[in-house]
């Protein structure tokens, strides 16, 4: 059964009065980042999205999580069309995004808190949280009291505390060092085998868009759109020596052969480079 | 970015690193301010002091107009003793208050609207610019004229005094709050009235309590002038009645009793800033 539904979405952004950019040589205030976009996820899926910088993955992911107005098309969930955040989505962002004056645990909490849930609940499903995440004993710290690794533990576990059945991540790990990043991929792995939330996960490594994806979404150069869909038939649960196996390194040339040439259009798309992007 | 294509994995998995690197930033000094600064500070603090003492026992200074600090200090005590002293500082500290409260009133939401909604802000902020840029002071006769001789203008200057303080900081704070914050907050689903209370008030806090000392600090000037020129009671009445009597022994003591209560209110506000702001601080102002 289909989860998403992503169908035709479009998106122009009017830049600000006294800006330009220059696409195919013309100068203009228009720019069209996603440009008929399809894309059916299943429930509980992974989907991994790969593509250039620019490519419009941000903004695709903004648009799913109802943040972002398509310019046309729509997106589905659960049947539902999406035309703001739905409590039924969470949101993981590559900077962490914790409320600094906040604590771990009312970080947490807070997610739960504009959902209306109970004081004792929230409470209880925010320690929770943090345990499943090896957190227990730093509720009452703030985030500048955590390293990188643990502060997006805590922005995963905000993200998971509400139950979400779907779960954005816009290259949630890109800020961690390899280590943490390989540890906290397979965390992730291990509690989404668990909870089976269908997760959306942008990334700009093949070999984390391999060792988490059920299928792995290959976004083009601007304009975007979904240039290939491959099937990552990897047996789960996985373990970190998988990246070393023969069907592993096949995955691997298979995504780069997809993503080289949209990678150097988007090289020579300087002018557009995500000068605007958040 | 370049696609980078990881080595095969380590195999190996790490201890957590949640566990492993419960990093305990090494204790920073408690505080900057007060410690060292007031004990290298004390020696010429004492020597001004001794010199208004001795010098008008020498004649240096005609003690007619400048008493010496004993019998400032004797003055001192028996205006505390008579009871009329508190009466003028409650009367002061009550005018500044109810003047710095209505400010912040009427300041913080108005901050928040300006500093959210650009249009509210073109249209209001040359308005703001140019009151801001009028001495209370100089407003005090139209205060007068307004609101007659009685408390209300004496508000309406230490109002005028502080409001802006308030809204200058707020609007700043508020246009400083971290945009991923808000996206954040938007997409766990905060209604519009939770975006102000939950996120962009806290986030601005710092700015605010900025602001609003420098505020009370001017709200309290403020009422010592107004008295000064127009009152019947309060410090700067005081001040400026014991003048006119030649009393400088009481005119010298309400003004050690204003600078008392300013240094006490900025170290009171101070220890705010920095309790309401501790999260931004260092670790050892958590409470492990
Ligand atoms: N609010 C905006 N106004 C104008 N242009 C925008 C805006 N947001 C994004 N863009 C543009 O849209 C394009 C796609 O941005 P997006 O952030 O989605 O790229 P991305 O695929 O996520 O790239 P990266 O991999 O670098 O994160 C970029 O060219 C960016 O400049
Ligand atoms: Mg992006």
């Amino acid at each position: 059964m289909d989860r998403i539904v992503v169908s035709g979405i479009r998106k122009t952004f009017q830049l600000k009065p006294g800006q330009y950019v220059t696409v195919d040589g013309e100068e203009t205030d228009r720019v069209t980042v996603l440009d008929g976009v399809d894309l059916n996820i299943r429930k509980g899926e992974f989907i991994t999205l790969v593509g250039p910088s620019g490519s419009g993955k941000s903004v695709l992911l903004d648009i799913i999580g109802g943040l972002t107005q398509a310019s046309k098309g729509i997106v589905q969930l659960d049947g539902t069309t999406i035309t703001r955040p739905d409590p039924k989505t969470g949101y993981v962002f590559q900077q962490y995004a914790l409320f600094p004056w906040r604590t771990a645990l009312s970080n947490i909490e807070y997610a739960l808190e504009v959902r209306g849930v109970p004081k004792r609940e929230r409470t209880d499903r925010a320690r929770y949280f943090l345990a499943l995440f090896g957190l227990s004993g730093f509720e009452d710290r703030y985030p500048n009291q955590l390293s990188g690794g643990m502060q997006q533990r805590v922005a995963i576990a905000r993200a998971l505390a509400s139950n979400p059945e779907v779960l954005l991540m816009d290259e949630p790990f890109a800020a961690l060092d390899a280590q943490t990043r390989e540890i906290l991929q397979s965390e992730l792995l291990k509690i989404w085998e668990k909870i089976n939330t269908t997760v959306i996960f942008v990334t700009h490594s093949i070999d984390e868009a391999i060792y988490l994806a059920d299928r792995i979404v290959v976004m083009t150069a601007r304009p975007g759109t979904v240039k290939e869909i491959i099937d990552i038939d990897l047996p789960r649960p996985r373990d970190g020596d998988i990246r070393s196996s023969t069907e592993f390194n096949a995955h691997r040339a298979r995504v780069w052969k997809a993503l080289r040439d949209e990678v150097n259009k988007a090289q020579k798309d300087w002018a557009l480079s995500p000068a605007y992007a958040n | 970015m370049a696609y980078i294509s990881e080595k095969p994995g380590i195999g190996v998995r790490l201890p957590s690193i949640a566990a492993g690197s419960a990093t305990r930033p090494a204790r920073k000094h408690k505080t900057a301010r007060g410690d060292g600064t007031f004990s290298y500070g004390l020696p010429l603090l004492m020597l001004f002091f001794l010199l208004w003492e001795i010098a008008p026992r020498l004649g240096w200074l005609n003690p007619i107009f400048f008493p010496p600090l004993s019998d400032v200090c004797r003055s001192w005590f028996g205006l505390a003793e008579s009871g009329v002293l508190a009466k003028h500082i409650g009367i002061s500290l009550q005018r500044a208050a109810i003047g710095f409260g209505l400010a912040t009133i009427v300041a913080v939401p108005l901050g928040f609207l300006m500093g959210r909604y650009s249009l509210f802000e073109k249209i209001s902020d040359l308005l703001v610019q140019t009151l801001r840029n009028t001495s209370q002071f100089a407003l005090l006769p139209v205060f007068i004229l307004l609101l007659g001789i009685g408390e209300a203008s004496k508000i309406a200057i230490t109002f005028y005094s502080s409001v802006f303080f308030l809204l200058v900081n707020t609007i700043s704070g508020v246009k400083a709050v971290d945009p991923l914050l808000l996206k954040a907050a938007r997409s766990m689903g905060t209604s519009d009235v939770d975006l102000f209370r939950k996120v962009i008030l806290p986030a601005s806090i710092p700015s605010i309590v900025a602001g609003a000392r420098l505020a009370v600090k001017s709200s309290i000037f403020a009422v010592i002038g107004a008295e000064m020129l127009a009152a019947k009671s309060g410090l700067g009445y005081l001040i400026q009645q014991s003048q006119l009597m030649m009393e400088t022994g009481d005119m010298y003591a309400g003004i050690l009793t204003m600078t008392l209560i300013g240094l006490i209110v900025n170290y009171l506000l101070v220890w705010f800033e920095r309790w309401a702001t501790s999260w931004k601080g260092q670790s050892d102002t958590s409470p492990h």
